[in-house]
Parts: C-alpha cells; sequence; structure tokens
C-alpha cells in the first residue's frame, strides 16, 4: 500500500481529490506564490491613495481626528485616568496599535466575499489574500506608527513626564503579535461567513465593542477591581499595555500576561489556518 | 505518448435553492451521518442533472462518476449544452472547487484562463496589472519581466502601457488580459469561452495563438466553447458531456457529430419573459405550408409577441440565425431598413419572414435578441428556438464538403435571373 503511493506521487505533479487532510497547508505554495504577495501588498497601497486630493495624508487623518475626539469626550468630559501621560500621547498610542489590529480582523474577516470573483476564476493559495491584507495594514500601520513618534518627539520636546522603557525592544513581538491575532480572528470569522452571513454583521460592532473591553481609552489600572481580570481575560489588552509600557513608561506589564496573549495568538493562528483552508476548497459553491 | 490528465470518477454535487436557512440543522444532520459512517443522506447518487425536470432532492450531480484520460499535446475540446457540466468540469481541474467524490491526476503545469483579466484592478496602469495579474496565473516576477515587451507585443497597446487600465477600451482591455495568459509557460492550458469577446481579429489571433501552443509547442489544451467551427478547428479530440455525465469522447469530428444529432428543434416558446419594460409572452416559427415538416421551399415566418408595458426609448428587436455548428449566419432586426425605432405601450406581434430558398436544408438556432440597445438585453435564452429544414427538391440540397467543415453551402439562394440565348 505505502509503495504503491510513492510510485504515484512521483508520476504525479498534483492529484486533486475530495477531501484533502486539514493539515495540509500548501505553505510550500504560498511559498512560491510569495511574488504575489508582494504584488497585492503594492496594489492596496497604490489603489488606496489614487485619485485623492491628499494621497497618503489620508493615513494620518483617522488616528489624528480620533484622538482629538477621545482627548476631548473620555479625557476633557469623563475625566478617565490616563496614568498621568498627556491624554493625546496616551490616546494615540492606544488607537495606533488597536487600528492595526482592527483592521487586520475586520479585512480579514470579508477577504473571502470580497475576493469571490477571483478565487472562482483561478487558483493560487487562499492563504495569500489575507496575508496581503495583514502586510498591507502593516504599511498603513508604519504610517500612523510615524504619526505616533512625532507626537511623541513634540511631547518630549514641551518636557512631558513619560520615560520610555527597555520594554520598547518587544516592539517587534508586540506587533507581529497583533497581526497573528487579527489574521487568526479574521480568517475563523471569514471562513464561517461564506455560509452565516449573519457574522458579518456581528464583527461590525463587536469590533466597537471589543474596543471598550481593552485598554485603549482607559489604563488597566484605572479599571474596577470587579471586572479587572475580564479586561485582562482580552489577550488583546497585555499587547496594547506592553506597547505603552515600551514606549511612554506607563501601563501594567508583566511577563505571565504576555504568555498568556502569546499562547491566545498561537491557538487563534492555528484554528484560523486550519478552519480556512478547510473552508477554502468548497466555499466558491456556497459564497 | 503518455497521460497528461487522468481524471477516475469523478462527481460534483450542488446544492439547489438557499443555502442560507435551515442549514445549521442540515449540516448538524449530515455531520453526524459523516461521523457514524453513514452516506451523505441529501445526496443521491445517480440523479442527473436535467435543469427541465424537478428533481427529488435539491441535490444535483453537476458532474456524475465521469472517468477519461487526456494524452499529452491534445488539443481537447469539450462541447454540451449549457448546464451540461463543462464550466464545472474546468472548474474542478483549475483547483477553484473541490471534487465531492473521484480525483483528478495531473502531471505538469496548469494555467486555467476561466476568465480573462482576473484581478485586473482598473486603477492601475497597464504594466502594474501585467505584473499582478501574471503572478495571479502563477508567474514568478523574473518570468514575467522576460517576457513584458512580448506580451505588450502581443496586445499590441505599447502606447497606452503606463495608463490605468480603467481608460482602455474594452477591446484593448480584453487583448492585454489574454496577452498575459498567452504567455504563461505551463504544459496544460485550460480555455473557457474568453475568445467570445473581443474583435474579429483579435480573436483570430487567440486562435492562432492557441494552435501553435497546441501543434508547436506540443502544450495540451483544453478547450470550452458553444462555437462549434472553432472548436473543430482547433481540437484534435473531443468530450461531450450531456447532463453532467460523459456521452462521448473520442476525435472531435464524433463528438461534434453525436452532439449536432442530440440536439432536438423547438418551435414554439409561450410563457412571460422580461422586465417591467417589455415581455416576451410567445415566440414562434412557422411556414406557409400546411404540414409539420419544413422545407426549404417555404417561407419562413419567425414570431415574437411582446407587450409594452412603459415608454421607452430606442428597443431593438430581432434575432440572430445560427448554424447547427453554432456559427453565426445573419443577424436581424426589426428597425434595420425603416425608421421604426420604438414601440408604444401595447401589445404586439412582430413578424419576420425568411424568404423560400434562402437557407440550405439543416437544423438552424433562432436566438431572439430585444434589447434595449447600449442598455441592457430583455430577454433570457429560454426564448430561443430552432427549425429543421429539409428539400423535396434537390434545391436546398446541402452537399457536404469534407474539407471544408462548418461553412458548406448553408445558403440557397434562388438567385437564377434568366438564361439569355446569345446566339
Amino acid at each position: 500500500m505505502n509503495e504503491k503511493l510513492t510510485i504515484s506521487n512521483q508520476e504525479w505533479d498534483l492529484e486533486i481529490k475530495p477531501q484533502n487532510s486539514a493539515f495540509d497547508l500548501h505553505l510550500s505554495d504560498v511559498w512560491k506564490y510569495r511574488d504575489l504577495l508582494g504584488l497585492l501588498v503594492r496594489r492596496d497601497f497604490v489603489s488606496f491613495y489614487k485619485q485623492t486630493i491628499l494621497g497618503p495624508i489620508w493615513f494620518f487623518v483617522q488616528p489624528l481626528v480620533t484622538t482629538i475626539m477621545f482627548t476631548f469626550i473620555f479625557g476633557g468630559l469623563a475625566k478617565i485616568s490616563t496614568d498621568k501621560l498627556p491624554p493625546p500621547l496616551f490616546y494615540m498610542a492606544g488607537i495606533t496599535a488597536w487600528n492595526y489590529f482592527a483592521d487586520c480582523l475586520t479585512k480579514t474577516s470579508t477577504v473571502f466575499r470580497d475576493n469571490a470573483d477571483i478565487f472562482g476564476k483561478v487558483y493560487f493559495p487562499r492563504l495569500i489574500m489575507p496575508l496581503s491584507i495583514v502586510l498591507s495594514n502593516l504599511v498603513r500601520f508604519g504610517v500612523q506608527f510615524l504619526l505616533f513618534l512625532l507626537v511623541m518627539a513634540y511631547y518630549a520636546f514641551h518636557g512631558a513626564a513619560f520615560h520610555p522603557t527597555w520594554a520598547i525592544a518587544l516592539f517587534p513581538v508586540v506587533v507581529i503579535l497583533m497581526a497573528a491575532m487579527g489574521l487568526g480572528a479574521g480568517m475563523i470569522i471569514s471562513a464561517m461567513t461564506t455560509k452565516y452571513r449573519d457574522l458579518a454583521f456581528l464583527l461590525a460592532f463587536g469590533v466597537q465593542l471589543l474596543m471598550y473591553a481593552t485598554t485603549v481609552i482607559y489604563p488597566l489600572s484605572a479599571a474596577p477591581p470587579k471586572y479587572r481580570w475580564l479586561i485582562a481575560a482580552n489577550p488583546m489588552t497585555e499587547l496594547i499595555e506592553t506597547f505603552r509600557y515600551g514606549f511612554l513608561g506607563t501601563g501594567s506589564f508583566n511577563w505571565p500576561a504576555l504568555g498568556y496573549s502569546t499562547l491566545a495568538t498561537i491557538v487563534f493562528l492555528f484554528l484560523g489556518t486550519i478552519i480556512f483552508n478547510k473552508v477554502e476548497k468548497s466555499f466558491v459553491d456556497t459564497v | 505518448m503518455s497521460t497528461a490528465i487522468k481524471v477516475e470518477n469523478l462527481s460534483k454535487a450542488y446544492q439547489l435553492g438557499t443555502i442560507g436557512t435551515g442549514t445549521l440543522s442540515r449540516d448538524l444532520e449530515r455531520w453526524f451521518a459523516k461521523v457514524r459512517g453513514k452516506e451523505d443522506p441529501f445526496m443521491t447518487i445517480g440523479e442527473a442533472n436535467d435543469r427541465s425536470v424537478k428533481g427529488a432532492s435539491d441535490i444535483v450531480l453537476s458532474l456524475n462518476n465521469i472517468s477519461f484520460d487526456i494524452q499529452q499535446g491534445d488539443a481537447v475540446g469539450i462541447i454540451g449544452r449549457n448546464g451540461a457540466g463543462k464550466s464545472t468540469l474546468l472548474k474542478l481541474l483549475s483547483r477553484v472547487t473541490s471534487p465531492t467524490t473521484g480525483s483528478i491526476k495531473v502531471k505538469g503545469r496548469i494555467a486555467s484562463l476561466l476568465e480573462v483579466g482576473t484581478g485586473f484592478h482598473p486603477e492601475l496602469t497597464g504594466r502594474e496589472n501585467i505584473f499582478l495579474n501574471g503572478a495571479i496565473l502563477g508567474m514568478r516576477k523574473k518570468e514575467i519581466k522576460r517576457k513584458f515587451d512580448e506580451i505588450v507585443d502581443f496586445a499590441g497597446v505599447e502606447r497606452y502601457i503606463d495608463t490605468p487600465v480603467k481608460r482602455y477600451s474594452s477591446g484593448m482591455y480584453v487583448r492585454l488580459a489574454f496577452a498575459v495568459a498567452a504567455h504563461l509557460e505551463s504544459e496544460i492550458l485550460i480555455v473557457d469561452e474568453v475568445l467570445a469577446v473581443g474583435d474579429a481579429e483579435f480573436q483570430k489571433k487567440c486562435l492562432g495563438k492557441m494552435g501553435e501552443v497546441s501543434k508547436g509547442e506540443g502544450r495540451t489544451v483544453l478547450f470550452v466553447s458553444h462555437n462549434i467551427s472553432s472548436v473543430r478547428n482547433l481540437c484534435t479530440t473531443g468530450l461531450l458531456l450531456v447532463n453532467g455525465s460523459l456521452k462521448a469522447a473520442s476525435t472531435v469530428n464524433n463528438v461534434i457529430n453525436e452532439y449536432v444529432s442530440t440536439k432536438k428543434s423547438s418551435l414554439v416558446w409561450e410563457g412571460r419573459n422580461g422586465d417591467d419594460a417589455i415581455v416576451i409572452t410567445k415566440t414562434f416559427i412557422s411556414t406557409n405550408n400546411k404540414t409539420e415538416a419544413f422545407f426549404t421551399s417555404d417561407e419562413i415566418i419567425i414570431t415574437i409577441n411582446l407587450e409594452i408595458l412603459q415608454n421607452l426609448g430606442e428597443i431593438g428587436v430581432g434575432f440572430n440565425i445560427l448554424s447547427s455548428e453554432h456559427s453565426p449566419l445573419a443577424r436581424i432586426f426589426f428597425n434595420d431598413y425603416n425608421d421604426l425605432n420604438t414601440l408604444a405601450i401595447g401589445k404586439y406581434e412582430i413578424i419576420f419572414t425568411i424568404p423560400s430558398y434562402s437557407l440550405a436544408s439543416g437544423s438552424y438556432e433562432v436566438v431572439f435578441d430585444i434589447s434595449l440597445p447600449g442598455i441592457k438585453k430583455v430577454n433570457s435564452d429560454k426564448v430561443n428556438l430552432g427549425f429543421e429544414l429539409s428539400s423535396e427538391s434537390l434545391i436546398g440540397n446541402r452537399y457536404y464538403n469534407e474539407n471544408v467543415p462548418g461553412f458548406n453551402s448553408l445558403f440557397r439562394p434562388n438567385w437564377f435571373t434568366v438564361a439569355n440565348k446569345l446566339q
């Protein structure tokens, strides 16, 4: 039996069968199509600002306006603590990091629907699409991060009290974890929305609600002790906290929490990839 | 010669109707059956996919247990009526969707062209789109770079290469898209009806390129088309699909003859087809003789009954006549030779007459085209008709010429005027 299998493997380059193993992820195929990944990222970036007047400046507008709004509402009216940091700086750190995760999640979650026409006509490893989304958003995040650094420099110049800590070295890890979590959760949702569209509506305000369950507009230390465990149970919380702790020196950073977030991310990514891979084979018939 | 594609017991099931409501419970039921190792409760193996007959289950087999081999270097034409499973087969071969049962084994790289210009982004320039589209079709960047000049040359769009493709004419767009696909380096090329677009000159160029690919370069080509004569010109072997089953697999001529003989003529259609502005209620073909059969000596009368429900601008009412090999012979409109351009609200009977001794014996299709020109086509394919002409005398006999497939003496007009004796 085994021998026969090897012979046929040598003879044929490709075998198309109904149910491939859920763990057969075509990762070598993904590598073969790496050029496509690059070109898709380029496409997203270029087509984003073509025929706009402000061009790439649009990348700045959203975080800037949101920061001003939050500073006014949560800092000015609601007077929520910002851990003694200048409120705009505090909010911008949270928003920049959160936006990256949220963008990865929402864009990935509609990947099947958005690309149904391409997926229905040509084969390439489907995983390329969500990966390109995460990378495209990374470009966007990079630009917004630059804005954050500029604001940081402005406050440093005016002598605001914040001190970057050694945890700044964890920045790449935090970005990778946020990307992976957005990707994993997005893929799970995308796979399920091909059959049950309701989830797409749920996600739209789900992300909004999730933001309030994450320490974007308040520090974890300001959360009521009764609910603190709930907010800490959200794996995104520690990522935002680590980000803030690294750059601004405040926030509740600890290794076990980061370990927990990492573990959660791995689980999401693993499940997401498997489910995505399973659905991609037949989604063309259901979408 | 070796086998390039081996298809074994291939089936593909589709669910009819809506998929949304109630599927969760059905999914669970199906899943439970699978866990117990039982057969899928919602799939009845063996039910044919005949769209005109209502089936017992709402799962149909678009492909039903198909097996065949394709030799390397063959140019294979896949023919069959709409819904016979041609596109499903191509989709399975191109890995867009996966089969329900069975397997396909492939030797070599497959490039499939189910549509031209997949993934073209309107905002990007021609140059950028060549790279993007090439990569989607599976080419590496350096491969595209190497072939870039050739692609641009084939498409003939040098001047516009740095212009966004949304500014292209639709012809240029298609040319560029086909050019990218035609330069793929793959052992197997799958083409679906993409040649239906583009102008005649470019269609010829594409057909030439495909012939070159299969004959010159020894690559395997699978070609799906409704145009039987281009299948005949391009392909060496053929596959005939009927309601999801493989009816014939043989040389292209045998398969085409089999296909042509399975077709029936339909002389009348009645129902309601259209939109809120124009509704077609009846189409029928009759003759001035009293018998059932149609003869070359008869006037053939094609009638369209329709209702105009709104005041419209220009409307087009007409039809195409196609030969038994799907080659278009004539395109006729009611306003071609007069200034009738629109119809007021009301019911109409529109009559066309094909004079006697126009067409040779054989079978013909009448494909209606009722439209708001430049806006939309109103009728669907179900109103189309077909008829069979025979000849009572020698007039209108059709003389088959093996060397000229497709177009042999379809017109037998009565153009003779007089024989003057001059001396």
